[in-house]
């Protein structure tokens, strides 16, 4: 009785200082975000049916589109290459080809509309600062604007592919991959990816020569990037561990909410999408999770089953000591 | 030269070259130890299996580990935790040991504070104790540098900054403590070195005096009752063990032991496995960038508590603060003017002393963490003048102590 008295006094210590240390230090030190659930509320709901077709005819013609993104599932290519467009316009533009997938249908919208509100820019792109946003706000073709974004919107939902096919990592590199460099390498379905750069996975290259045209190539990209965003975006190899899943999810959700004034803009994924972009992350930089949780598990029993003998070894050798 | 004759067996034959029979009596079947214990007893065994287990896992992590700046972060956390198979599970256990051997360090010592084991003929032990204290924390600091993670550079850098001394400018013995202005290469490799080798033979020996200092004042009891441990073990041996008041260290004391270690290692091993992260802090996973200081500099939980008394003051009496909680507990024995070596439940005024104490150190180890603001900031001035206050108060109030 005394002991377990004595055990009783030991735990209540050791957890008070544990939550003192832990959850309640941590309360303190760090804002918590709530999370909205990727609905992005201050956003307008669509109020019009999108028709995929005529918002092909918008994507390619009079929305001006691709004029500056490449969507390669339809065949159409960058006009420019990752480094060029990145000195002209700051960043590289994305690819369209899975922007319907990875993008929630209403910031989409917002975006074409008015980029820089979308996007959460607004404090850096304003009549004041006299710096207007890279891509230019959609006007209209002449009809109902509400109806063309739809429209567009549509079509790119339609040449996506659908949710299920969407990858880890073709979430990770058409929300994130433009700017964050991930420099572990990564295994997905069995099969072996190279590092990750901002113009894409790394080659594996036979001449010294070409790798290091490829790296001056990064460079020059990296320049671009940072002086259009006033840093350079950390590479996120580790993010998984240093900042976690929440904050990185609240954080793509909602950057201003951490770090007012930041250069980074609201991301704009679907809920789904950032699971996807979240799985990437863990493949990269906490790949052996599956196998901590299974070996996990036997260790666990063994120990128990260790402790259940420890146990019953002292009760046969005190026997006589009583 | 000794005679020595055929052996009959292998034991025989290592028994006349090595005299196994005396020292397995010696150190393990006669080495009578109290049998008035509870399982705060068996802390010490925790402490050796963990040390084993550091150890262990440790020589697995240098096999890969690489002490250079610019590969250091990569070796560990893409290395090891990824590309070795099951080095995420030797970092982990490594990681998680290196923590919860201070909080198996802290209930050892408050254990022997209680029950006044550092008393009558046990001061060496106290002592030996608190050395290993010291070269636990040293091992601790220098492994935390290891990852070259951002809290190890930046905590590489606050700590090292503090034997500038304060007022008293020695910039030079940090840089010759660094090798460097800032922490870089130097400072990875030198504390590398005493990670891996130094500290961990300084370790090992005082492990072995510790031990040893054990051996002529007996473990004490929990009623801090005078055992004459040759009468009891000639009860013991006569077969009478139920009435002998001592045990032998193998298999009695081994068995309770063991039990506590099963216990203890079901709360490990859930605790490398399902909740790490009290132990490998995410600021850490951030590889080291001096040109960036994280918004929140603090030590290890274990250390929370000593830097809270270096952090409310202004510079100088901070530092002056800061040695003396870290030499105030080698003098408990000094301090502690009463005869009496019972528990404190027994003691008057050292009673309330203790749990002062114990609460005391709580707060200034959830102080040391929180940002030093507002009220924080007040509390962790006052949890710190208690630490001083109570033990300048030790030596009048165990003085006048009555004799139980």
């Amino acid at each position: 009785m005394k002991e377990l008295f004595i055990l009783v006094v030991v735990t209540v210590f050791t957890l008070v200082t544990y939550y003192l240390v832990e959850p309640f230090a941590h309360s303190q030190m760090h804002k918590h975000v709530e999370s909205e659930g990727f609905t992005y509320k201050d956003l307008p709901a669509l109020t019009k049916k999108g028709d995929a077709t005529r918002g092909k005819d918008l994507v390619m013609g009079a929305g001006a589109c691709a004029g500056c993104h490449s969507i390669e599932v339809a065949g159409l290519p960058a006009p420019m290459d990752p480094v060029t467009a990145a000195q002209s316009y700051g960043v590289n533009p994305p690819d369209l080809s899975n922007a319907g997938v990875v993008f929630d249908a209403k910031f989409l919208a917002a975006l074409i509309k008015n980029p820089a509100h979308a996007l959460m820019l607004e404090h850096k792109y304003n009549e004041k600062s006299g710096k207007s946003y890279p891509m230019p706000q959609f006007y209209g073709a002449g009809g109902d604007m509400d109806q063309e974004v739809a429209d567009m919107v549509a079509y790119l939902q339609s040449i996506a592919v659908p949710q299920e096919k969407l990858t880890p990592n073709m979430a990770f590199e058409t929300a994130c991959g433009r700017c964050h460099a991930v420099h572990y390498p990564y295994a997905l379905d069995g099969e072996i990816h190279a590092p990750w750069t901002q113009i894409g996975e790394k080659p594996t290259f036979k001449h010294k020569q070409d790798e290091l045209a490829f790296e001056t190539k990064v460079l020059d990209y990296q320049d671009a990037l940072t002086k259009y965003l006033g840093t350079l975006p950390p590479d996120l190899s580790m993010y998984i561990r240093s900042r976690g899943e929440h904050y990185i999810k609240t954080f793509m959700e909602d950057p201003q909410a951490y770090l007012k004034g930041t250069a980074m803009p609201r991301v704009g994924v679907t809920a789904e999408a950032a699971d996807k972009v979240i799985e990437h992350l863990e493949n990269v930089g906490d790949s052996k999770r599956h196998k901590r949780e299974e070996i996990g598990k036997y260790v666990m029993i063994y120990i128990i089953i260790f402790a259940i003998f420890a146990i019953l070894w002292k009760k046969e050798v005190w026997r006589d000591l009583h | 030269m000794a005679h020595f004759t055929k052996a009959t067996s292998l034991h025989d034959w290592l028994n006349q070259r090595l005299g196994i029979d005396t020292l397995n009596r010696v150190l393990a079947t006669e080495y009578w130890i109290p049998k008035n214990i509870n399982f705060l007893w068996a802390m010490g065994m925790i402490l050796a299996i963990t040390f084993g287990l550091l150890l262990i896992s440790g020589i697995f992590l240098l096999m890969y580990y690489q002490p250079n700046i610019d590969l250091a972060f990569d070796s560990v956390n893409y290395t090891i935790m990824q590309e070795v198979g099951y080095g995420w599970l030797w970092r982990h256990v490594h990681g998680v040991a290196a923590s919860v051997v201070f909080l198996i360090i802290y209930i050892h010592m408050f254990t022997g504070i209680y029950y006044g084991s550092y008393k009558k003929g046990r001061e060496m032990i106290w002592i030996s104790g608190m050395l290993l204290f010291v070269a636990f924390s040293a091992e601790a600091f220098s492994g935390y540098m290891l990852p070259w993670g951002q809290m190890s550079y930046w905590a590489g850098m606050v700590i090292t900054n503090l034997f500038s001394m304060g007022g008293l400018h020695l910039d030079g013995l940090v840089e010759w403590i660094r090798g460097d202005y800032v922490p870089a290469q130097a400072f990875l490799n030198r504390f590398f070195m005493l990670h891996v080798l130094l500290i961990p033979l300084a370790i090992i020996g005082l492990i072995g005096l510790h031990f040893g200092a054990l051996r002529i004042p007996h473990v004490n009891n929990q009623d801090g009752e005078e055992i004459d441990f040759d009468a009891e073990a000639k009860k013991y041996l006569a077969g009478d063990k139920a009435n002998s008041k001592v045990i032998r260290f193998m298999n009695d004391f081994l068995a309770k032991d063991m039990m506590v270690v099963g216990i203890f290692l079901i709360l490990f091993f859930y605790l490398v496995f399902y909740h790490y992260d009290f132990a490998m802090d995410p600021v850490n996973f951030d590889p080291a960038n001096g040109l960036k200081t994280p918004t929140h500099i603090y030590p290890e939980w274990y250390f929370l508590w000593s830097y809270e008394i270096l952090r409310p003051f202004s510079t100088n009496v901070g530092l002056i603060a800061f040695a003396f909680a870290q030499v105030i507990f080698f003098l408990l024995p000094f301090l502690d003017r009463s005869p009496n070596a019972v528990p404190a439940s027994r003691r008057g005024l050292f009673k309330y002393w203790f749990w002062a104490m114990l609460i005391d150190m709580i707060i200034l180890t959830a102080m040391g963490k929180v940002p030093p603001e507002g009220i924080f900031s007040a509390i962790g001035f006052y949890a710190a003048i208690t630490f001083i206050g109570l033990w300048i108060a030790l030596p009048f109030i165990t003085k006048f102590e009555k004799k139980v």
